[in-house]
């Protein structure tokens, strides 16, 4: 085992995962490979929605691929940032509307 | 910016390219990616196409350049050599389409004879026309009515409809002349309906990465450029950017050189391979020797029948058995949905 978790190179390995369960791992790589073409969205949409999750999910194997990905597909630099703003936006606004349950909870318990 | 040439660098010479390409990493042999589909020795079609290279000199300095070119480039195929194409053309009526490329093409003073010539023996002539020249000086201002009225395909490169990665790639104000040269061409009906004039642009990578897929990519050149700039096309061509010359010094600068070949050999796809333009083209370098495809000529790989490698000894019975000279450079027209000057070769 390394003495760290993540590894550039393990990316590239991704389709190894099939040797301890190769039914799961074909029946995911399949539905992933269809997840990504074209169809109501361009596969060229879905890559910076995949950028932006990315980001969310903090995947670095993703953020690497997507950020590939999204510029091959012609995305720009401004486009591609704008996209992980969406994706910040989203944690930062998600952590913030539970204030509105703390805010009822304090409600309920103080005089 | 100059040409590699002109600043004496290392990959100037062919022969230190090819030397980086089989040595700078071990990767698998390209030829052996053949052996298995029973492509090795890779042998030729029809010789449909007949590509020159009319000259090295270019208004232009792309980064990308497999050429080498620029204003700075004094190799200029001379009448006498046009002369020679045309013999060569005149006995071999198998060539259909002559593809005349440089440097910009149009630099060369005898360019619109050789146009002339060749247009009198009736075949279909492609230039493959930067766009800036036309804007470059006035004497070529009418650029685009000379290629209406002989009817040529003109075949450009746009490597994106917006500004920042056109200019990056091609140089400050590339993209603005560019676009105003497209105009004109709109303007004397290029791509227009009905017209009968082709107007095709090639997209390449700006960076050390493959292309998209060709079908997406145009329609999305189609609708911003109508959008934008109310410009009209035939086809895009998606191209891969081959590891020679300027772009093989951009991916060994930038530490790309390893990941970006991993990539072409990742993407290899033997349905390309079957496809690749050079079965079905002759090379023609600014000096009359010949070559499978444009990219070994700047690798100075010339054909491999020895009798017949320049157009003075041109003998289509050797030319036609030849075996066709492969290397690691190969692997660009092989990745993905492959690559040729004409765009894509398998879907």
């Amino acid at each position: 085992m390394a003495n760290h978790y993540y590894n550039a190179e393990d990316l590239g390995k991704f389709g190894a995962i099939g040797e301890y369960q190769k039914e799961l791992a074909d029946k995911f790589f399949g539905w992933y490979g269809e997840v990504f073409k074209d169809s109501a969205l361009t596969a060229r949409e879905k890559s910076l929605i995949a950028l932006a999750v990315a980001h969310a999910v903090q995947c670095p194997y993703c953020i690497d691929a997507y950020s590939g990905d999204a510029y091959e597909k012609g995305w720009t630099e401004a486009q591609m940032m704008e996209a992980v703003h969406v994706a910040a936006a989203i944690k930062g606004g998600a952590a913030l509307v539970h204030g509105v349950q703390m805010m009822n909870k304090v409600k309920g318990i103080a005089m | 910016m100059k040409s590699l040439q002109a600043l004496k660098h290392a990959l100037a010479d062919a022969g230190h390219q090819v030397d980086v390409l089989e040595h700078e990493k071990d990767f698998p042999l390209f030829r052996d990616k053949l052996e298995p589909i029973g492509l090795f020795p890779l042998k030729p079609l029809v010789s449909q196409i007949f590509q020159v290279n009319v000259g090295k000199m270019c208004n232009q300095v792309c980064k990308h350049c497999h050429v080498d070119a620029g204003p700075d480039r004094k190799e200029i195929m001379t009448r006498e050599t046009m002369q020679l194409c045309l013999d060569v053309l005149k006995k071999n009526e198998s060539f259909t389409t002559v593809d005349l490329t440089g440097g910009a093409p149009e630099l060369n003073p005898d360019f619109r004879w050789f146009v002339e010539e060749i247009k009198k023996m009736n075949r279909h002539i492609i230039v493959r026309c930067n766009l800036t020249i036309i804007l470059a000086n006035k004497r070529f201002n009418d650029l685009p009515d000379f290629f209406k009225h002989h009817a040529i395909e003109v075949v450009s490169s746009l490597p994106s409809y917006t500004k920042d990665r056109t200019d990056r790639q091609r140089g400050d104000g590339v993209f603005e002349d560019s676009i105003k040269a497209l105009q004109m061409l709109n303007e004397v009906g290029y791509a227009k309906e009905g017209s009968g004039l082709i107007l095709n642009l090639v997209y390449n990578p700006a960076g050390a990465f493959l292309p998209p897929s060709q079908p997406a990519l145009e329609k999305e050149y189609k609708e911003a450029l109508l959008k934008d700039f109310g410009i009209v096309f035939n086809n895009l061509f998606a191209i891969t950017n081959m590891p020679i010359s300027r772009y093989l010094d951009y991916l060994l600068v930038s530490g790309n050189y390893v990941s970006y070949m991993e990539k072409l050999i990742a993407a290899y796809n033997p349905t390309a391979a079957t496809n690749v333009m050079c079965r079905n083209t002759i090379s023609v370098g600014w000096d009359g020797f010949l070559y499978d495809c444009d990219f070994n000529q700047m690798l100075d790989l010339k054909l491999s029948c020895t009798e017949s490698t320049h157009l003075s000894n041109y003998n289509a019975s050797l030319i036609d058995k030849r075996d066709i000279v492969v290397n690691q450079h190969c692997y660009g027209c092989t990745a993905g949905a492959g690559s040729s000057c004409g765009g894509v070769v398998a879907e």
